[in-house]
């Protein structure tokens, strides 16, 4: 399956090309940009890794994409994500944020039901990969020839 | 005014209502009303019994108001102008004193400003344009329960309109059949699914059996695309028992969001609101029958005093118009209302219908939807008129796809998210809009299906509700 969290996860997976536009985009909105990555991509994992601070001062879309770069290298076998953060009085959130990388394969979620009464069910979503520790989630099995 | 406690009638203007020096105060509620008084009434007399009528007078004169500090509780008309081009019409300019209002209810607010003085017989039809609200009294109300910032931190989703489609057909499906539609709707890429206002709890289909459906769905397409998906579940009944009822079992089956329709009256949006906040869960309204009052441009309440009073009352969501879809909307007086809801100060603009200068004391802004006959086809004009925070709801568009619901959601999401990396990137959506959608059905079937099935439905007719100020364009 494919995670769809993000501004374009419907999208054919974005060139550095596009990715500079994008982030161009935002610093020209005064947005600065940060870095995140996971093993965890429950919908509900709100904090993911920072790699390294928000770059408040960094102007140059190249400098910024250098640092996705250096995640993406570092993390292969990781989701990573790049944020842009609005300030201003009123929104102080997120302005846009979408995935610059996806491991492969994407095993997807497991939906569990808990049936109680009155044909009530509580459901609970869990990542496949998760099953595994942290740092072992992902990327070529351990086991050559072997799927994970 | 030596005859002012004469008992027997006088003019409103003579009774103090009509007060062309007086200054209003930062505190006064401020409002514009289009007047069309009948045959040889003078506008400033017509002015003067709005004032009157909707504050503290009655059709003759009382001594009671004698043990009063009536000059203080009395409305005051303070300015009257013709209205430019429709001949019998006049805006009146009326400031009420901050102290003939509770704290915090809509209710009275309302029956003070439009309460009885609609169908008074001076004026042939009466009209609220547009009210001042000021802080004083914006801070007495709690707002949204979350807003739109919380509801994107709530949800994740960033940078781009929130998609939605309101399940169809409206009535007539079973529980079972009507979960189907909503998973398929949220798994090919839809964030919301929507229960129509008529939907409650009819026989075809009652509303817990619906809940668990939903709830089925919703999940299931939670897992599928590991995105936070959510179905409007209308709690609208006819009690405020009921709808708690419907709302807590809704919130116990952890549904992100529930609605309630307009038709539930102005009390029981304030306690939804209130119960929205205590539990996290969003809070959609639905503005069923608001067409009734707000469409005729001399009669009734504009949508953007709805807005207003909304926003205070606490919701997260409201319809407040396609611009290009199949319901009314002028282009600037739907500008006007997102403006309304969305933004914290929002500017005096006749353009744009707004009369005031409106400040929200950082009240958060309400999400606007847009539904009713749009499809992906649009979704340049519809990122044009409507900006970013919006939930563009494609019913028709997304359940009426030849290839089936799911991809007719995912016609709808390719085409919002290319139209904003393409506007990201610099281009002009209006100007390149059909080609960058082509551009994007050409790497996804289920769009360029979309395109080829609606890319030229229209809805073109002459809107009813229009500005009386048109836009100069500027020489250069």
């Amino acid at each position: 399956m494919r995670i769809t969290q993000g501004t374009f996860s419907h999208l054919p997976d974005l060139t550095a090309a596009e990715i500079t536009a994008q982030i161009g985009y935002c610093l020209d909105n005064g947005w600065p940009l940060s870095v995140e990555f996971t093993d965890d991509p429950h919908p509900r994992n709100t904090y993911w890794e920072m790699w390294g601070l928000p770059m408040f001062d960094l102007a140059d879309p190249a400098g910024v994409m250098l640092e996705v770069d250096a995640c993406r290298t570092a993390h292969p076998d990781c989701y990573v994500k790049l944020n842009a953060y609005d300030a201003r009085l009123g929104r102080q959130t997120t302005a846009l944020s979408f995935i610059v990388q996806r491991p492969e394969p994407e095993p997807g979620f497991r939906l569990e039901r808990h049936e109680g009464a009155d044909r009530r069910i509580t459901y609970t979503t869990t990542s496949y990969a998760t099953d595994r520790p942290q740092g072992e989630r992902y990327g070529p099995s351990p086991v050559a020839g072997k799927p994970r | 005014m030596s005859d002012r406690w004469s008992a027997g009638v006088i003019p409103y203007a003579e009774m103090g209502y009509w007060q062309p020096d007086y200054v209003p105060k930062d505190t006064d509620i401020l409002c514009a009303f289009r007047i069309t008084p009948q045959e040889g009434v003078p506008p400033e007399e017509a002015g003067a019994a709005v004032a009157g009528e909707s504050s503290t007078a009655t059709w003759t004169v009382v001594w009671t108001d004698r043990l009063t500090a009536h000059e203080h509780y009395q409305a005051k008309c303070y300015q009257v102008e013709a209205v430019p081009g429709s001949p019998g019409q006049y805006i009146a300019w009326i400031a009420y004193d901050l102290d003939l209002f509770e704290e915090g209810s809509i209710a009275n607010l309302t029956s003070s400003i439009i309460g009885n003085v609609f169908g008074f017989k001076a004026l042939k039809a009466l009209r609220l344009e547009d009210m001042r609200i000021p802080t004083q009294y914006v801070k007495t109300f709690a707002g949204p329960p979350h807003g739109i910032v919380m509801e994107r931190e709530y949800l994740g989703k960033y940078g781009r309109p929130l998609l939605g489609a309101t399940t169809k057909p409206k009535l007539g499906l079973s529980a079972r059949n009507y979960g189907r539609v909503v998973y398929e709707a949220l798994r090919g890429g839809l964030d919301f699914t929507k229960d129509d206002e008529n939907i409650n709890s009819q026989p075809f289909m009652r509303w817990r059996d619906r809940y668990l459906f939903c709830m089925e769905a919703v999940n299931r397409a939670q897992a599928a695309t590991g995105e936070v998906k959510g179905h409007y579940l209308n709690v609208t009944a006819g009690t405020m028992e009921q709808m708690y009822e419907r709302a807590d079992f809704a919130r116990e089956l952890g549904s992100v969001i529930v609605m309630i329709d307009l038709t539930v009256g102005y009390t029981a949006i304030q306690s939804m609101g209130a119960w929205a906040r205590r539990h996290g869960v969003l809070l959609h309204l639905h503005r069923a029958g608001h067409g009734t009052y707000t469409r005729q441009k001399t009669h009734g309440v504009s949508f953007r005093v709805i807005s207003k009073w909304m926003r205070l009352a606490g919701v997260d969501h409201i319809h407040a118009g396609t611009v290009v879809g199949k319901l009314e909307g002028d282009p600037t007086i739907v500008a006007g209302f997102y403006d309304t809801l969305r933004l914290d100060h929002v500017p005096a603009d006749p353009v744009k219908g707004l009369y005031f200068d409106q400040d929200w004391a950082s009240l958060p802004g309400v999400m606007p939807v847009a539904s009713g006959g749009i499809h992906a086809g649009q979704m340049h004009q519809l990122l044009h008129h409507l900006g970013e925070d919006v939930v563009l709801q494609f019913g028709g568009g997304t359940i009426g796809h030849p290839m089936g619901i799911a991809a007719g959601a995912t016609a709808n999401r390719v085409a919002v998210e290319a139209m904003i990396k393409a506007r990201n990137e610099g281009r002009d959506v209006m100007v390149e809009g059909p080609e960058i959608l082509k551009t994007a059905g050409s790497r996804c079937r289920e769009l360029d299906v979309a395109l080829a099935t609606w890319g030229d439905i229209t809805f073109d007719y002459a809107s009813t509700d229009t500005p009386d100020v048109v836009a100069t364009p500027t020489g250069v």
